[in-house]
C-alpha cells in the first residue's frame, strides 16, 4: 500500500500495543460492515470474505511500520477490493464459473460508489448480511456457523471448536453454505415489513442463540476455550440488535445469554468437574453482566410478549431469579414457576412441563411437583430427566421404592456419565438408613 | 432466476378430500397463478396423471427395462410441476406457500447450461 494514498496517518512508529488495538478495533468495528459493502459489489461471499481477511493481514503487516491511516476502515476497503479484482481476473483467465449472489442494482451500485473517503462508510448492509447468513434454507447449525464467521468475523478454526467438529469439517461446511446461498438464489436482501420479515427476525434470533448454546453444549469435559467461545453468540446479538433496534425478541434473548454466561467462572470446580448451580459460588458470578441483563429485562418485564420474544423473555425472567437470589435457599421458586406456567401456555412443550414441576415441587412441596408430572411419558418417552426428576421427587416424599424404580429408569436412558454417577449417588442414598430424602430436585435444573 | 416447482402429496389425502376441499385447492392454484403473475412469470405448470399411470424405464445390461409404477415408492407422490422464472429463492417461497399446505414443495433452481439453449 502506497502511504502517499494515506497521507493523514499517525505516522510511522515501531510495532507495539498502539498498532495492535488499532488493529483489534479495526477488526471489532469494521469487519461485518466492509464484509457487506464487498458482498454488495461484488455478489460472492467467499472473494469478499478472503479479500476482506487479507487486507487485514496486510494491515497487520503496513501499520505497525507505516502508522495507522487516518481513515481505517477505507484503507481496509481499499485493499480488499484490490484483492477481490485480482481473484476476478485470475478466476476470468481460467474460465470458472461460480455462482452470483442475487444482489439489486441499486444497492450494488451504491456499494460500488462507497468511497474510501475521510467522511467514513455511509452505506451500513450488515441488515442484508444478517438476513443472508440466517436465511431459512440454511440448516439452522450452518446458519449459525456462517452468521458468526461473516457478520463478525470469527475465525473458522474457533467455530469450529465451539461446533466440536474438525477445522476441515467446518471449512467444508461454510463453504457449502455459501455456495448454497448463491445457487439458490437467496436475496441479499431485507425482507419487506409484515409478517414475513417477523418471521425471519425470529430465525436470526434462535440462529444467534444457537451460536451461544454451542459453547455450553455437553463435550468431553468442561472446555473453559469453548464457553468463551460463547461469549462470540453475545458479540453477535449485539451486533444484530444494533441493525434491529427495537426488537423485545433480541433485547430478551440477549439478557438471556448474560445471565447465563455470567455464571460461567462458577460452573466449574478445582476439580475440573461441573458445578450445578446450587452449588455455584454466587461471589464467582459476574454481576456486570446480571446487572445489564436485569437493566434489559426491566421495560419488558411489565407486560406480555407474544410468540419468541415472548419465550426468551420468560426464559430470562427466570435466569434473572436464579441471578439475584443472594443463596441458592433465597431463590423466589413460586415467581419461578409461575413463569414456568405461563412458558408452558405459550409453547405447550412438555420440557417446560417437566421444569415447571420442579419449580412447583421446590415452592409447594413433591406431591404438587408429582402431580405435574402426570402423564409426561408419553410425550418424552427418552428423556432421562424425567424419570431422574420422578426419582427425586419420590424421594423427597419417602417412597424409597418408587424413586429406586424411578432412578432404575433413568439410568437405562441416560449416556452421559457424569450424570450417571450423580444417578447412582442419589440411588444408592436411598440405602443408607438415617440419611433422609436427598435435598433437591434443583439438581436436576438445566 | 428459473425454477422447477415439484409438487408432492399423499394421494390418500386427495382421495378422502370432500368436494369443498378440492374446490379450495383450486382456488389456491388459482391464488397462486395470479400472485406469479404479478411478481413473476409461469413458463409452464402440468398436474400429472396418478401414479398407477407412471411407468418407469431403466437400461438393464444396455437394454431399456419398463417397470410398473413410479421410480420411488414413498407415501408422497409427485403430483404436478411448476416452472417459474423469479427474481430470487424467496419470491419462491412466499409465492409457494400460497399453494396447498397439504402439499410437500420441492423448490429448485435450473441449471442454464451456457450454449444449450440456442439448440
Amino acid at each position: 500500500m502506497n502511504r502517499g494514498e494515506h497521507g493523514r496517518g499517525r505516522g510511522p512508529g515501531q510495532p507495539g500495543p498502539a498498532q495492535e488495538i488499532a488493529l483489534e478495533e479495526a477488526f471489532r468495528e469494521h469487519w461485518g460492515r466492509l464484509l457487506a459493502l464487498l458482498v454488495a459489489q461484488f455478489r460472492r461471499l467467499d472473494l469478499a470474505e478472503d479479500g476482506l481477511g487479507e487486507a487485514f493481514e496486510s494491515a497487520a503487516g503496513h501499520w505497525p511500520a507505516e502508522g495507522v491511516p487516518g481513515n481505517p476502515a477505507a484503507w481496509l476497503l481499499t485493499a480488499a477490493r484490490r484483492r477481490v479484482l485480482d481473484r476476478l481476473r485470475a478466476e476470468a483467465v481460467a474460465a470458472r464459473k461460480e455462482p452470483l449472489l442475487v444482489v439489486d442494482a441499486q444497492t450494488r451500485h451504491d456499494a460500488a460508489g462507497v468511497m474510501a473517503d475521510p467522511g467514513g462508510l455511509v452505506a451500513d448492509e450488515r441488515l442484508r448480511l444478517v438476513f443472508l447468513c440466517a436465511h431459512p434454507s440454511l440448516a439452522p447449525e450452518s446458519a449459525a456457523a456462517l452468521s458468526l464467521r461473516l457478520v463478525i468475523g470469527v475465525p473458522t478454526a474457533d467455530i469450529a471448536r465451539l461446533f466440536l467438529v474438525p477445522e476441515s469439517t467446518m471449512a467444508a461446511r461454510l463453504t457449502r453454505a455459501k455456495r448454497r446461498l448463491a445457487a439458490t438464489g437467496a436475496p441479499f436482501s431485507v425482507p419487506p415489513e409484515g409478517p414475513a420479515r417477523d418471521a425471519r427476525v425470529g430465525v436470526v434470533t434462535s440462529v444467534a442463540y444457537l451460536a451461544f448454546t454451542a459453547g455450553y453444549a455437553p463435550g468431553s469435559g468442561p472446555d473453559v476455550t469453548r464457553t468463551a467461545l460463547a461469549g462470540e453468540g453475545i458479540r453477535l446479538t449485539r451486533v444484530l440488535r444494533e441493525v434491529l433496534p427495537g426488537q423485545p425478541a433480541l433485547d430478551a434473548l440477549l439478557a438471556l445469554m448474560l445471565l447465563q454466561h455470567s455464571r460461567r467462572d462458577a460452573r466449574v470446580g478445582s476439580d475440573g468437574l461441573p458445578v450445578l448451580l446450587p452449588d455455584q459460588d454466587r461471589g464467582r458470578w459476574r454481576h456486570d453482566e446480571v446487572a445489564e441483563a436485569l437493566a434489559l429485562l426491566e421495560p419488558m418485564a411489565r407486560h406480555r410478549h407474544q410468540g419468541v420474544a415472548g419465550e426468551y423473555v420468560l426464559q430470562a425472567l427466570i435466569a434473572a431469579e436464579h441471578a439475584i437470589a443472594p443463596t441458592a435457599t433465597d431463590t423466589q421458586w413460586h415467581r419461578i414457576a409461575a413463569h414456568y406456567a405461563e412458558l408452558e401456555d405459550l409453547t405447550g412443550s412438555p420440557v417446560v412441563r417437566l421444569n415447571r414441576a420442579v419449580a412447583v415441587a421446590e415452592s409447594q412441596g413433591p406431591a404438587a411437583g408429582l402431580a405435574l408430572l402426570d402423564g409426561l411419558e408419553d410425550h418424552l418417552p427418552r428423556s432421562h430427566r424425567l424419570p431422574a426428576v420422578r426419582g427425586e421427587l419420590l424421594s423427597r416424599a419417602g417412597d424409597r421404592e418408587g424413586a429406586r424404580a424411578a432412578y432404575g429408569a433413568a439410568l437405562e436412558l441416560c449416556g452421559n456419565e457424569a450424570e450417571r454417577a450423580l444417578l447412582e449417588s442419589r440411588r444408592n442414598a436411598l440405602d443408607v438408613p438415617g440419611i433422609g430424602p436427598v435435598e433437591s430436585a434443583r439438581d436436576f435444573q438445566p | 432466476m428459473r425454477y422447477f416447482v415439484t409438487i408432492a402429496y399423499e394421494p390418500t389425502v386427495w382421495a378422502d378430500a370432500d368436494e369443498a376441499t378440492r374446490q379450495r385447492y383450486h382456488q389456491e392454484h388459482l391464488a397462486f397463478h395470479d400472485a406469479v403473475q404479478e411478481r413473476a412469470h409461469l413458463v409452464a405448470g402440468e398436474a400429472l396423471a396418478g401414479p398407477e399411470t407412471a411407468t418407469t424405464l431403466r437400461h438393464r445390461d444396455g437394454a431399456p427395462v419398463l417397470t410398473e409404477g413410479p421410480f420411488a415408492e414413498s407415501t408422497e407422490v409427485v403430483g404436478g410441476f411448476y416452472l417459474v422464472e423469479a427474481d430470487d429463492l424467496d419470491t419462491m417461497t412466499e409465492l409457494c406457500a400460497l399453494l396447498p399446505k397439504a402439499y410437500s414443495l420441492e423448490i429448485r433452481p435450473v441449471v442454464q447450461v451456457e450454449g444449450f439453449e440456442s439448440r
